[in-house]
């Protein structure tokens, strides 16, 4: 359990999935990825972790993941197999609001 | 939050594309992220604190941007229009430096002392080659690092440089743009300067949306028309001088003939209503965006999007009608003010001090700390309201308003009146001493090509739509008005030819 702050970098310790925290609530989170928590980029995994079968629908490049109160925002920087979720519960992807092209 | 997360991306998500092209040569997004990895080994090596580049836009533009994140040193993008005096003033405030310049300019720089300086050509070759062997190393992650200095354009004093940090830049892309949201073909042009603002936001915006980007190293209307047909350039950011430009030269065809161009935006300085009018008869397909932000604002923080032109030119409502002169609404992610001097918000259509806040609002120069309030808003000098349904709009420079006899007065509220006078184009108002008065109005006004108006009739047309204090005292006419380059009408330079002449 961390407090996370925008601009957190943090990686999958069961697959590839990297990811940038680009807005959290002031309290402890444990953000997970393919059903384990996320190391602090550059770190190693701890030994014997697996992913869950439940975590495993994949991240994709660029897109935002929130979760259901929508005050925490991680975009994956890199792919990977498993899912993020936060205690138990998956995050969702964010519908993207263009705006118009200013430069 | 580093601007080398976003490159990063670009070459892990489509690495293939072209991601920036002048003339023939085009550089791909992964040859972009081993050129920057194999000249940030460089700077590294050197031991310099910046890396500055005095040149106009080419290929090493992007390399050297993203090298001096790569190495963790801030970027410095130099006016390559300064003298060579006002230069050396600059340089010396970012030593040591090492200089990325073209040729002619090699040997006057390297007299400077804690300058190293490499030629574009030799820059870019080196780090081309290099990338395409040898290991990059990792980069900072730290999102307080700088990541550029701009020195301002000082229209009202000596140019300053304002501090933008990794964390204010990502934080405008991800709040305004959506990462690969181009489409492969989409392209483009950009015609302002490095040491632009702007110029520094398109490379960031169109990496991350992975939008190739045409450069125009240096602009003419008729260059930047054909190259927009050649390149099917399909998005287009130019300050108003430049569209009153290619509007002139396009006057008489019969279209633009640019179908690929989907989207114009502008910004910079103030759009002439008759310029964006006229832009938008040539350009009927065309979406046009109005871009207001500052450097110390890291770009964009308010537009006027196409529904908006589009709605406002149809309307003769004068209240919509006049929209086309704002510049629309703040970003979701940036908040906006109107104060008055004691720092109490205004109500709609008052007229203050815009005060904004967000994450990408730097609000710092170098040597100066920090100009943000405890609470994050920052002054922005501009003045300024907001209407009745949020729509921004920009009265000029709060150190540019006229004290007449203690009563405030905003130039560009009295530009705009006299703008609506069917002979005038261009018009600056400006205070001049006064005996009497403390300060008195004048104006300096441009007459549309066969037209001629009189003093008295000038006046009285004031007279009539604002209160008579704000009837310019005095008018000349002029052939033209003093801007710099990039848009910005010089004050100062009308304001003392106004006294000395």
């Amino acid at each position: 359990m961390a407090i996370l702050k925008a601009g957190t970098r943090l990686r999958s310790a069961v697959c590839s999935t990297e990811v940038m925290v680009v807005a959290a609530p002031k309290e402890d989170i444990e953000l997970t990825c393919g059903g384990v928590p996320a190391i602090e980029l550059g770190s190693e995994p701890p030994a014997g972790v697996e992913i869950s079968a439940d975590a495993q629908n994949g991240t994709q490049i660029g897109k935002r993941y929130v979760n259901e109160s929508g005050d925490l925002e991680i975009l994956c920087t890199k792919p990977g197999e498993g899912s993020l979720g936060v205690a138990g519960a998956l995050l969702s992807v964010k519908g993207a609001k263009p705006l118009p092209s200013s430069d | 939050m580093n601007l080398m997360m976003l490159l990063e991306m670009a070459s892990d998500g489509f690495g293939d594309r072209v991601a920036f092209c002048n003339g023939d040569d085009r550089l791909s997004y992964s040859e972009l992220f081993r050129a920057a990895g194999a000249a940030a080994n460089g700077v590294a090596s050197s031991g310099t604190a910046h890396l500055a580049m005095l040149d106009v836009s080419s290929l090493a533009l992007p390399v050297g941007l993203f090298a001096a994140a790569w190495a963790g040193v801030p970027f410095v993008p130099l006016n390559y229009r300064l003298t060579g005096s006002e230069l050396e003033s600059l340089v010396e405030q970012i030593v040591p430096s090492r200089v990325i310049t073209e040729t002619e300019r090699l040997a006057s720089l390297s007299e400077l002392a804690g300058t190293q300086v490499v030629g574009r050509e030799e820059f870019l070759a080196a780090a081309r080659h290099e990338g395409a062997s040898s290991q990059p190393s990792e980069w900072s992650m730290d999102p307080d690092e700088i990541a550029i200095l701009l020195f301002t354009s000082g229209t009202t004093g000596p140019p300053k440089a304002a501090v933008i940090r990794h964390k204010h830049l990502v934080s405008y892309i991800l709040g305004s743009v959506e990462f690969m949201s181009a489409d492969e073909s989409d392209a483009a042009l950009v015609c302002v300067p490095p040491y632009h603002i702007a110029g520094m936001a398109a490379i960031a915006s169109s990496v991350y949306s992975g939008r190739r980007v045409v450069q125009l190293p240096n602009f003419t209307a008729e260059s930047w028309l054909e190259l927009a047909r050649r390149e099917c350039v399909t998005n287009a950011f130019v300050v108003p001088t430049m569209l009153a430009r290619i509007v002139e030269v396009l006057e008489g065809r019969q279209s633009a003939d640019l179908p690929h161009l989907r989207s114009l935006s502008y910004g910079g300085g103030k759009m002439p209503q008759s310029v964006i009018e006229r832009a938008m008869d040539l350009f009927p397909e065309t979406d046009f965006a109005n871009a207001y932000g500052l450097t110390e604002t890291s770009s964009t923080i308010a537009i006027l999007g196409p529904d908006d032109h589009r709605a406002a030119l149809a309307s003769d409502d004068p209240v919509v009608r006049r929209r086309l002169v704002s510049v629309g609404k703040p970003l979701p992610s940036v908040e906006v003010e109107i104060r008055d001097e004691e720092g109490n918000a205004l109500a709609a259509n008052e007229r203050g001090e815009i005060h904004v806040r967000g994450e990408q609002v730097s609000g710092e120069y170098l040597g100066k700390g920090s100009q943000l309030a405890d609470d994050g808003w920052f002054p922005t000098r501009d003045g300024g309201s907001v209407d009745a349904e949020g729509y921004l709009f920009i009265e000029g420079r709060i150190d540019d308003i006229i004290v007449r006899g203690g009563e405030n007065m905003s130039p560009g509220e009295i530009e705009e009146v006299l703008l609506e006078h069917p002979a005038l184009c261009d018009v600056a108002v400006v205070g001049v001493p006064d005996e009497q008065w403390g300060e008195a109005v004048a104006a300096v006004v441009v007459c549309k090509d066969g037209h001629q108006a009189a003093v008295p009739e000038l006046q009285q047309w004031v007279k009539e739509r604002l209160r008579s204090s704000r009837t310019p005292e005095r008018i000349e006419f002029w052939q033209e008005l003093p801007y710099n380059e990039t848009g910005k009408l010089l004050r100062r330079k009308v304001r003392a030819q106004l006294v000395s002449g």
